[in-house]
């Protein structure tokens, strides 16, 4: 497969994309939404933690065997705190 | 053709193993591998995320009131530091793709120095800890009701930052061993995977630091 290469110029526009999103959750943890604050800033974090991943990684680029790779990491930490939750979260009805 | 390509393979075993049929399938291979390496990352991060996520189930008050004793200022100083070094990352791998070695030296250089300068950012903020008596360990010291588990959060704190900062460490020393690798002009558009696969570990890191800046500096905020 040849390499792809990706021009500075939507580096440079991820990059912004980043630090104005940086920029928001910070802002945001500030304004009291309860619940929400939390959801807001994991929401946030999973956009940036894309951007880095499809652009600045390549992944967008990349073969599907290593996207693959790639998901399954996240899958397995998924796994990993669920499984978790699912008994410290259960404990107190008994 | 055949001929040809025999020769071709020799020519090139410099930059090319013996196992792979031409160059682009060994960069697959390598770029795969490196990924693979890193969700086995994810998992060693992986269980600091899920202890977080337990222990701030069980004590969210504690954590959110903890949460503020940290600089935010600092923190998304370094947030940002983070993401520009990133960029400057993605610079000099497309100087290694596209044959410049002044973007690929500058740009790896760059991102050293933004990597040192969050680590001494990172310093500053462990010593205000200290001097704050954050630091878990018999001279800890934090208000009641919420001694221990503000303890657990400066635990879990220092636990996920310190194993993010060796990171960093490891990353500013494969990336300066990669400036003397390029300086010798030992890359080119043909063969670069160490500078692509290093991105991607140094990329990997910012994306770590992406989530610890919301779950340790940003749960308290609104109480203020």
């Amino acid at each position: 497969m040849p390499e792809h290469i990706v021009p500075i110029k939507t580096y440079a526009e991820v990059l912004a994309a980043l630090l104005v999103l940086t920029a928001t959750t910070c802002g945001v943890s500030f304004i009291d939404m309860g619940k929400m604050n939390a959801v807001v800033a994991m929401v946030i974090a999973f956009a940036k933690a894309s951007l880095v991943a499809l652009i600045f990684m390549h992944l967008r680029y990349s073969r599907r065997l290593t996207r693959v790779v790639a998901a399954a990491g996240l899958f397995w930490l998924g796994i990993l705190i669920a499984l978790t939750m699912s008994d410290y979260l259960t404990r107190g009805w008994q | 053709m055949a001929e040809t390509s025999v020769a071709d393979r020799h020519t090139h075993s410099a930059a090319r193993a013996h196992q792979f049929d031409d160059a682009g399938q060994q960069r697959d291979a390598v770029t795969m591998g490196m990924w693979v390496f890193l969700v086995t990352e994810i998992m060693f991060f992986g269980g600091l995320f899920a202890s977080y996520v337990v222990y701030r189930a069980l004590y969210p008050m504690a954590f959110a009131v903890a949460s503020q004793e940290l600089d935010i200022k600092l923190g998304t100083l370094n947030t940002a530091v983070l993401l520009v070094s990133s960029f400057t990352m993605v610079v000099a791998v497309f100087g290694s793709q596209t044959g410049s070695r002044r973007m690929l030296v500058g740009g790896l250089a760059m991102t050293v120095a933004l990597g040192v300068v969050f680590l001494v950012i990172k310093f500053f903020e462990y010593y205000q800890k200290y001097v704050e008596r954050h630091i878990p360990g018999p001279s800890f010291a934090f208000p009641e009701p919420y001694t221990q588990p503000a303890k657990m959060y400066f635990t879990l704190y220092f636990a996920m930052t310190g194993l993010h900062a060796a990171h960093m460490i490891v990353g500013c020393g494969l990336l300066t061993v990669l400036i003397v690798m390029a300086w010798r002009g030992r890359f080119t558009p043909e063969y670069h995977s160490p500078v692509e696969v290093s991105g991607l570990y140094w990329h990997f890191v910012d994306i770590i630091w992406i989530f610890l800046y919301p779950l340790l500096y940003l749960i308290g905020r609104h109480l203020e």
